[in-house]
This record gives structure tokens, C-alpha cells and sequence, in this order.
């Protein structure tokens, strides 16, 4: 039986960005063990000869050619844009660090 | 009472690792075709797919690739068969997608090598530095960061996006663990910095501006006491924005671990931000948690398996490696060590060859470059090749010269007219109204005034004391506004006084 | 008239016996008539469609040469891109969003003439079998209202049964094309993977997404295939192939001498009884044309449904990290750009969403990623072995496409697991990045609601389903004699 405590989805909803409340927390946890029981069955076949398989299709050396292709406008750019300032995306104080 | 260097160096044994991020300069960006010029106007230079607008999707770029190949090949690396882009998913509003499309576990080039030289004050030293790895990933836009009061993103109360610089391709060069530098790691650091900026710029895969911020340098120090295997903790010390930063860097972390440690102190594993003003880090905002990137392979794009032929042909196309370059220009210029070394930390090495290339001495060509302009780009704070000065000015200065139209003296205000944008050397020449006096009588008249007015030094010259004619050439090179040639006064002013 | 197939109204367009003009507003009036009950549509373009029209028409007046279906109607679904109409995924996150640029897909209708009506409800972000989780109500299914469409795809699907549209697309993850087919009497293909250009498609789990045709018949569905079909170079996971001969294969309908072999996996528990009794006397018609059936294995299939919650998850969470409230959508609180983004997508995303991004999230963080999502990698690989030993047996493979017919709304809301089980069938060929097609079988005789019979094809070989589809809906529609749609309760009466 998996165990996925509070905490543990409210440290997944934190590297997740989702500010969830508390009864969502508690309802998550029970389904989250039910559906990794669930799930967890694949580890039954996935021997270590198995090559996993990333892209459904062997497809491989997909490339463009170096050219500059027109942009969008700024205007379009910014068009869904919830605030805009100075034709750039104006964001609130950012916290963290950049990476 | 800072720690002094020395007693760091005899107690601890540094380690570096050093991170090279590289924007190759494609003309599109890796995975879109949005043009990459530097400084367009804020979010001229995007689309749906590096907006990271729903629905988009990206498109590897060829030329970013074989770029990559060609480092990896000059570093001594092995191309992988087989490589793929992977997702290093963290959320942060440079980033569109709130993922990084970059490699993880399988990057395109390992396990390569960088020899490095430094001169010491025992002579040259050589150090290999191993390279773990070279792999391709793209760059996050740029934030504004507005109101408050510094501008910096702390107290700031809100930030501005522009992404013209997202998705620019970027490759970032890891070295191995570096060990047994000693003393020397600083000064080792910045070599390796030096050299591999002279590799991508003679591969064309990279305009390498330090201070546009097209290669930045992040780097891993840490202490061990002398005779101890295990390794220290260590900072990363990011935003390192000149080859001199990544020696300043390196030695104040250098001090300030030793600090720490002399105290019984823990260094903290983090990231640190350099201050080219002050030249020590500050700590980043220490992470509540550590990050989990949860990298897994980029099912948009499909794997990278260049074929034998193809590295091949890159290898075939890679440029002479710059120490072979050095080597040669350094015979055929007839240079001892230490003038080359000089050359090669001026960063004048590209101008020298130039002016020489255009019929100009190798010696005249490299004491300009050295000397004069050197000078004005330390002033500045700038390098030589950044002043808005080239070989064919150089080249014809030194030609003026030798024509006796310029003295040397008159020849640095031409360089300083040219430094200050005032034109070609011609037109200078021509609107400073700079002129060498070569004119006998009018030289004659300005040494007789000279001599009226020091008489007892013509005196003692006329009784056989040559050396003592300095003070009167001086008179005279000043009443000719430095216009003569010092070497017609003198030969004038000693035949005036029966000395010659 | 709209009761016609597209190739039927294609056909009245090209005889002059009908304009494009008037063939758009008998939809638009269709849809004003029983949209209120259906609620397949997010959002009407009107304005758009007749203008659409209207050059249509004028192009065909002018004698040029038009595609096939040049000024037929279609739905699109929500989750595809079309510059400047509203995109919303079925999410309160993108409400109101109208992005600057085409997906290529609709690149293509638009070169191809096709009349763009408006935009299909979904599951949000195509995550669902119900159509239940759009933040903007639940479909409604035509043929019974108190039951839904399937998903994620309901829209597309309820439109077509409800004749608001001869044609639509849909994207298929994990069945959303094909299982709302099957309960709303529908045809639906998902063609092999990079058959059709996912630029523009907004992501949910981009190894598996593939969008596709939606229509009343097999060769309608074929036509659409080849209109929106073939290489993009915007999308790296194109194939670069010609389009297999679909409209041909359909127009051929010949099954004699194929081999079509039935998976053992996917019948008997938990299948209901006269889904499998349509299941078989489809089977019984398609020997009478001269295919031979056969009995194949793919053991591994048992695995699927639990490789895919485990694959789909990992990739949404990546997937929809980028709606953040900085660059597009809705912005949601006060405080900092963190406090914003976790704040907008607490709210902006819908329980279902939230439930599968943080079941992603942990099955890719680091100590849980060779456990879980490694482990449903090689899974993956293990199915599509699967089907290369079954395709060395059978030229294409059958199953009923759901286990069941439609259930009712609100049924399975509160069990994602039961939820979950809708798409045992139709997983396995996105896993394995194969064809996929459903077309009606019947009518179940426990509830009197159409069943779905599903043909798989190896990649690239989607000719085939097509084949063997248009052999088992001629020889359906001899025994039934008329479309199963025209079975189906009429709408919109008061």
C-alpha cells in the first residue's frame, strides 16, 4: 500500500506551484495512494532488459536550418498579456533566486 | 584584518570547478527562427514557441549543433552517438515554459581536455584541465526590475519581461574536478577562462563579449586542508564578468572560506553573486529546500545521433588551436616569453597579427598594441580590441612614423584622436593641425632661446658636458609644442655648441 | 441538408445546388436550435464562419480549384490554436486568452476551404472520458442528455451526433477521439503518431497527443485525414511521409483475404455484454465480406492502462507549467510573482488537473523516477512488442472501443480509478504511437445506446482501418438500413 502523507502532497504542491488548501490536501493524499497502488503495477514487468521507450516513433536527427524566420509582433507578443509596461510583460516582485 | 593569501595557501589546497556558459552566435535561436541580434528593441525578437505560448513546439537548430560538435571536438572531447534534450522543469518568470529544454544524463560531448599555460615567477607552468562534459540548452529572457530603490531584484516592486534573449542557443562547458593548481588557482582559473574564450572565438561559434554577457563563468571553490583527500564544501560563485573577475573571484573565495575555516566555521553550500565593484560575493537567497529538477527526456524533440561522417567533417573544418597559433606567430615575430605572455593577457594577440599582417615591424606593431592603447583600455576599463581603434590605424600611425612625419610623442595624440572618435589618422593629423617642425631655421630660433635662457647650462656643455644638453632639448621640444624631432634639436643644439 | 454527409454536402457545393453561405447558416441555425441542451460549443464564430464562406464561394464562382471539402463546416476543438479566437482548453486558466497564431491544423482547413464554426467543449486541458471536467458545464450527449459524450473530446463528437457539424477535430492521449465516438455513434480516427502536425495543439502529454478527424462516416473522416494530414516541419515528431491513400482505402472497402485479428486482452471482465455482442456480429459481418479473423494475444496490455497514468501525469506536469499568470491567461491575487502563480493555479485549474499534475510531479521526482515513470517506459516498450508480434498475425486488430456504453453524468465523478477504466482499449495504440479508429457497431440492447468498434493499424499503415471500416459501415448500414444517427432522439424540439 503506498503512503502518501499530507505533507508529501504538500511538498509536491509546492514544487508545483498549486497554493491547495487543507481539505484539498487530505482528499489528494487518499486518492494519490489509490491511484500509485494502482499504478505501481508496472514495476512488475519493467525488467532491466527492457529499453524504455521515450518517443513512440525511432525518429532521430530533426533539424531546422539556421535561418531567422519573421516574430511576432509586440503587440501580438504581448496581446494575452494580464499587464503590460514599456512593451515588456510586467510581472509582480519576483522572490526567488534566478537559476 | 582580512586573511593574507599566503597563510590561505599554506594551510589549504583549493578545488575548482568551473561552469562556461557560451550563446553561440547563430543567426536564429535554438529551437525557433527569431532573429538573435543583441540590444533589438524589448520582445521584437519572439514568437509562440519561445514565448512558450500553448500549443507551440520547438525545432532544433542544425547550426547550433555542429557548433556544439566543433567545441566538443576542440576540447578533446568524444561526440556521443546518441544524445537527447531533456526538461529541467523549475518555475521562474524568465523562463516561458517554466522548463529549461537542456541535456541531463546525455550530453553530447565528455570527457575532454584543455592544457592551459601560465607564466610564473619560476617560469612557465602548464596545467591540464579535464572537461566532464559540453552540452547544448537555451537562455531565459531578461527581467527589469523597477521601483524600489537600488533596481536590483530585492525591494524591487515589480519586474519587467523583455524575451528577446530566451531561447538563444547556449552551450554550457563543465570542467572535471581541478585539483593541483595550488597557488596558482587563480590565476589557473582565468588562463582556462582566457583560453577557452580564444578557442570559440577562432571556431566563429561565438562572439565571446564577457561584459554582453555571451560567455559567463560560474565558479566552484572549495578549501581542503593540505594533505586531506576529502573534499571541502563549496560556493558557486555566479555572474563573474571578466577574465580579471574569474581571478578576483576565485582568490576572495579563496580567503573568505579560510576564514570560515580558520574559525571552525562551515563554509554553506550556495550560490554567490560577485561584485565587480568591490570584488567579493555576496550570498544568493539561500533555498528553502533543495531543488528537484525532475528532468526527463524532451518528448517534442527527437534524439541527436550525429553520424561519423558528419563529426568528421566538422573535425576537418576546425580552425589551428590557439596555442599552436601563439606558437608560431611567436617564431615568426622573434618574441621572448614574457612579451607574449604580455601580448596574450592585453587580449592583443588578434591586433598585433593584424597591423604586422599590413607591412608594419612585429615589434612596433606589438609596442603599441601594448603600450599606448594597452594603457587607455586599462583607463577605461575596457580591452584593447573593445576601443574603437584597428590595425590599419595602427599600421598607419607606425608608417607615419617611419616617414619622420610623426613623432612618437605626436603619434599618441593621433592614437587618442582616434580613441576619441575624431576620425582616421589623416584627418587628425589634419584638424589637430599636428605637424612635425623639421624646419632648421625655426628649430634654430627656439634653440637659441633656449640657450639665452639657461646659459650656464649651454656653458657646460660647450666644456664637454653632453649629458647636461637634456635640460635644453627639453626647452626646446616645449617652445616647439612637442612638434620637433628630438633627435634633429639634438643633433642641432650639440653642432650649435661645437659638440658634434 | 445537414443531416447529409460532409462528402454528400461537398458534392451539392461543387453542383452549385448549394452554397457554402447557406450551408454555414443552416449549421449556425442548428446550433442556436440545440446548442442550449447540447452545449458543444465554447464559442460560436459566426462573423468568422460566414466570412469563411463567403470567400469559399466567391473563389468557386470564380471557377478555382477547390480542395474536397472547400466550404464545409467543421468544429474545432478548444484545444487547438486559431489566431484571434478565443482558446480556452476547457479552463478557466485560458478564458478570455485568444492566442496570436494558427496551429497548423487549422492552417490547413483554412487552405483547404473548410468552414471553421467555432470551438468544441472538452475535459480541461483533454483530461477526462466525460467532457465533465470543463470549467465551463458538461456536454451533454444527443442521444441521451442526462448522459455524457465521452472525452475528452465530447464536444466534437456531441456535434456531430447532434448535426451542428458534418465534420470535426479532436486529439486522442489516451481515447479522446475515439471513445466519444463510440457512445455518441460517431466516427473518430487517431492517426499514427506524427501523422498529423501537433504545432499548435496545446499539450496535455506530448508523446502521446494526436490530433484527428472526426465525421459521421468513415470517408468523410478520410477526406478530413488528408486535408489536415502530412509532414510539418513546425513539429520535430512529424513524420516525413507521404499521407497514407485513406480516402482511396475508404472508397475501396474491400476486406477480402485481410487478416483481422481480435485481441484476446481486450474483451470479457468488465466489458458490458452487449457492447460485446455488437463486438462480435461486426466480427461475423467482416468474415461474411471474406476477412479472416483471427485470435492474437499482447499480454503486456494488462499493463497499459497503468503505464499511461504514469506517462500522461509526468508530462502534463511539465506541460502545464507554463500557465503561470505572467505571459497569458488569468492572473489570480496579490504579492509576489510566487504568491500569484500558486494562488492562479489554485484556481485556474480544475480538480483533475491538479490531481494528475501532482501525481507527475511525484512520479518524476528524484528517489520515485526509475520506480514510476522509468518503470511505465519500459512498459511501453513491452506493448509495442505486443503489437509487432499481433501485426506479424493480423493485418489490423479489432476491439470494442469502450467497455461500455455511455454513462450517466455525475456517475464516476468521484471515482477516478472507474473513470480511468473508460480508455483500457484505446490506450495501448497511444503508447505505442499507432492508428486507432472507432466507428459505430450498434446499439447495445441492454440501454438502446450506440457501442464503438475499434480498428488498429500498424504506423503509417492507416489505410487499412480505413479499409476495413468502410467494409464494416457499408455492410452496417445494408443490415440496419440507415445511418445508426438516424436512430438518435431529435433535438431542440420544446
Amino acid at each position: 500500500m503506498s503512503n502518501i502523507s499530507r505533507d508529501d502532497v504538500a511538498n509536491l504542491a509546492k514544487l508545483a506551484r498549486i497554493d491547495m488548501s487543507a481539505d484539498e490536501l487530505d482528499h489528494l493524499s487518499n486518492e494519490l495512494s489509490v491511484i500509485l497502488d494502482a499504478v505501481a503495477r508496472v514495476q512488475e514487468v519493467a525488467a532491466a532488459d527492457v529499453p524504455p521507450t521515450s518517443h513512440p516513433l525511432p525518429l532521430k536527427n530533426v533539424f531546422r536550418e539556421d535561418e531567422v524566420r519573421p516574430s511576432l509582433t509586440p503587440e501580438e507578443s504581448l496581446s494575452g498579456a494580464p499587464a503590460s509596461e514599456e512593451q515588456r510583460f510586467k510581472v509582480p516582485q519576483i522572490l526567488g533566486e534566478e537559476q | 584584518m582580512a586573511l593574507k593569501y599566503e597563510d590561505v595557501i599554506a594551510k589549504y589546497e583549493p578545488v575548482l570547478g568551473l561552469e562556461v556558459h557560451v550563446e553561440l552566435g547563430t543567426e536564429s535561436k535554438m529551437f525557433c527562427g527569431c532573429n538573435t541580434v543583441f540590444g533589438a528593441a524589448p520582445n521584437t525578437q519572439t514568437c509562440p514557441v519561445c514565448l512558450g505560448l500553448p500549443g507551440s513546439l520547438p525545432v532544433v537548430n542544425g547550426k547550433a549543433i555542429e557548433y556544439t560538435i566543433a567545441i566538443g571536438l576542440a576540447l578533446n572531447c568524444s561526440i556521443a552517438p546518441f544524445s537527447r534534450f531533456a526538461r529541467k522543469n523549475y518555475f521562474y518568470p524568465d523562463m516561458p515554459k517554466n522548463f529549461q529544454t537542456s541535456q541531463y544524463d546525455e550530453p553530447i560531448c565528455v570527457n575532454g581536455y584543455l592544457d592551459v599555460t601560465i607564466e610564473t615567477e619560476e617560469g612557465p607552468k602548464d596545467f591540464r584541465i579535464e572537461i566532464e562534459r559540453v552540452h547544448m540548452e537555451e537562455d531565459t529572457g531578461k527581467s527589469l526590475h523597477m521601483g524600489g530603490a537600488t533596481g536590483r531584484i530585492h525591494g524591487a516592486d515589480y519586474s519587467l519581461l523583455d524575451y528577446n534573449r530566451a531561447g538563444i542557443p547556449l552551450v554550457e562547458i563543465v570542467t572535471k574536478v581541478v585539483t593541483g593548481t595550488g597557488k596558482y588557482a587563480p590565476e589557473v582559473a582565468r588562463a582556462y577562462v582566457s583560453e577557452l574564450r580564444d578557442i570559440l572565438r577562432g571556431l566563429g561559434v561565438s562572439d565571446v563579449k564577457m561584459e554582453q554577457g555571451s560567455l559567463r563563468c560560474d565558479a566552484n571553490v572549495s578549501l581542503r586542508p593540505i594533505g586531506v583527500e576529502k573534499l571541502g564544501t563549496r560556493s558557486e560563485t555566479k555572474n563573474v564578468n571578466s577574465l580579471r573577475s574569474v581571478e578576483r573571484a576565485v582568490r576572495g573565495e579563496m580567503i573568505r572560506h579560510a576564514e570560515l575555516l580558520n574559525k571552525g566555521e562551515k563554509v554553506i553550500q550556495e550560490t554567490r553573486h560577485f561584485h565587480e565593484d568591490t570584488g567579493l560575493t555576496t550570498p544568493g537567497r539561500s533555498k528553502e529546500q533543495a531543488e528537484d529538477y525532475r528532468y526527463f527526456p524532451e518528448p517534442d524533440l527527437v534524439p541527436v545521433a550525429p553520424s561519423i561522417e558528419m563529426i568528421e567533417k566538422i573535425r576537418a573544418s576546425l580552425p589551428e588551436k590557439p596555442s599552436v597559433r601563439r606558437k608560431k606567430l611567436q617564431e615568426a615575430w622573434q618574441v621572448p616569453d614574457k612579451e607574449m605572455a604580455a601580448m596574450v593577457n592585453a587580449d592583443v594577440l588578434d591586433q598585433v597579427e593584424a597591423t604586422v599582417k599590413l607591412g608594419t615591424d612585429p615589434t612596433r606593431a606589438r609596442g603599441w598594441w601594448l603600450g599606448e592603447i594597452a594603457r587607455i583600455a586599462n583607463e577605461k576599463g575596457v580591452s584593447a580590441g573593445e576601443l574603437p581603434i584597428n590595425a590599419s590605424d595602427v599600421a598607419e600611425i607606425v608608417g607615419l612614423i617611419e616617414k619622420g612625419e610623426l613623432t612618437d610623442k605626436l603619434a599618441r595624440q593621433v592614437v587618442e584622436g582616434v580613441i576619441n572618435g575624431e576620425g582616421k589618422p589623416a584627418e587628425i593629423i589634419k584638424n589637430r593641425g599636428i605637424q612635425v617642425v623639421s624646419d632648421d631655421s625655426s628649430l634654430m630660433a627656439a634653440i637659441e632661446k633656449a640657450i639665452a635662457a639657461q646659459p650656464d647650462v649651454a656653458e657646460k656643455v660647450r666644456g664637454g658636458h653632453v649629458p647636461a644638453a637634456g635640460a635644453l632639448i627639453g626647452a626646446v621640444m616645449k617652445e616647439t609644442k612637442g612638434q620637433a624631432d628630438a633627435a634633429k634639436v639634438r643633433e642641432l643644439l650639440l653642432k650649435h655648441l661645437g659638440q658634434a | 441538408m445537414i443531416k447529409s454527409s460532409a462528402t454528400q454536402m461537398a458534392a451539392a457545393l461543387a453542383k452549385g445546388e448549394v452554397s457554402s453561405l447557406e450551408l454555414t447558416q443552416l449549421h449556425l441555425d442548428q446550433i442556436s436550435k440545440v446548442d442550449s441542451q447540447v452545449n458543444a460549443f465554447l464559442f460560436v464564430d459566426t462573423e468568422g464562419a460566414l466570412e469563411q464562406a463567403k470567400q469559399v464561394d466567391a473563389k468557386r464562382q470564380k471557377g478555382e480549384k477547390l480542395s474536397p471539402l472547400a466550404g464545409v463546416p467543421l468544429a474545432l476543438k478548444d484545444v487547438m490554436t486559431q489566431k484571434g479566437v478565443p482558446t480556452t482548453c476547457g479552463s478557466k486558466m485560458l478564458e478570455g486568452w485568444r492566442p496570436p497564431y494558427d496551429s497548423t491544423v487549422v492552417t490547413r482547413l483554412k487552405e483547404n476551404g473548410v468552414v471553421i464554426l467555432g470551438k468544441t467543449n472538452m475535459d480541461e486541458f483533454a483530461m477526462g472520458s466525460s467532457t465533465e471536467n470543463s470549467a465551463y458545464g458538461p456536454t451533454h450527449n444527443p442521444w441521451d442528455l442526462t448522459r455524457i459524450p465521452g472525452g475528452s473530446g465530447g464536444g466534437s463528437s456531441a456535434a456531430l451526433a447532434a448535426f451542428e457539424a458534418p465534420l470535426a477535430i479532436g486529439t486522442d492521449t489516451g481515447g479522446s477521439i475515439r471513445q466519444p465516438a463510440a457512445v455518441t455513434g460517431t466516427v473518430g480516427v487517431k492517426p499514427t503518431y506524427g501523422g498529423v502536425s501537433r504545432y499548435g495543439l496545446v499539450a496535455f502529454s506530448s508523446s502521446l497527443d494526436q490530433a484527428g478527424p472526426c465525421a459521421r462516416t468513415v470517408l468523410d473522416a478520410a477526406y478530413l485525414h488528408e486535408a489536415i494530414g502530412g509532414y510539418d516541419k513546425l513539429d520535430s515528431t512529424s513524420i516525413n511521409a507521404p499521407i497514407p491513400p485513406v480516402v482511396a482505402a475508404a472508397k475501396d472497402g474491400n476486406v477480402k483475404g485481410m487478416k483481422i485479428g481480435v485481441i484476446k486482452e481486450l474483451q470479457g471482465d468488465g466489458y458490458q455484454p452487449g457492447v460485446l455482442e455488437l463486438f462480435n456480429q461486426s466480427l461475423e459481418l467482416l468474415a461474411a465480406q471474406g476477412a479472416e479473423i483471427v485470435e492474437v494475444s499482447c499480454k503486456y496490455f494488462d499493463y497499459a492502462l497503468a503505464a499511461y497514468y504514469l506517462i500522461a501525469p509526468s508530462e502534463c506536469s511539465s506541460n502545464l507549467a507554463r500557465f503561470d499568470a505572467m505571459r497569458y491567461g488569468i492572473r489570480v491575487g496579490e504579492g509576489s510573482a510566487e504568491e500569484v502563480m500558486n494562488k492562479t493555479r489554485q484556481v485556474g485549474f480544475g480538480r483533475e488537473v491538479k490531481r494528475r499534475i501532482i501525481l507527475g510531479t511525484y512520479a518524476l521526482s528524484s528517489g520515485y523516477y526509475d520506480a514510476y515513470y522509468g518503470s511505465a517506459q519500459k512498459v511501453r516498450t513491452l506493448i509495442s512488442r505486443d503489437f509487432e508480434n499481433a501485426f506479424q498475425q493480423a493485418d489490423v486488430l479489432v476491439s470494442p472501443t469502450a467497455p461500455t456504453t455511455a454513462f450517466k453524468i455525475g456517475e464516476k465523478a468521484n471515482d477516478p480509478i472507474a473513470m480511468y477504466l473508460n480508455d483500457i482499449a484505446t490506450i495501448p495504440t497511444n503508447l505505442a504511437g499507432i492508428g486507432g479508429m472507432s466507428l459505430p457497431s450498434g446499439l447495445a440492447k441492454e440501454d438502446g445506446l450506440p457501442a464503438g468498434f475499434q480498428i488498429m493499424a500498424p504506423a503509417m499503415q492507416d489505410d487499412r482501418m480505413y479499409k476495413a471500416g468502410a467494409a464494416l459501415e457499408a455492410a452496417l448500414l445494408t443490415k440496419w438500413g440507415k445511418p445508426i444517427l438516424d436512430s438518435a432522439p431529435v433535438l431542440g424540439a420544446k
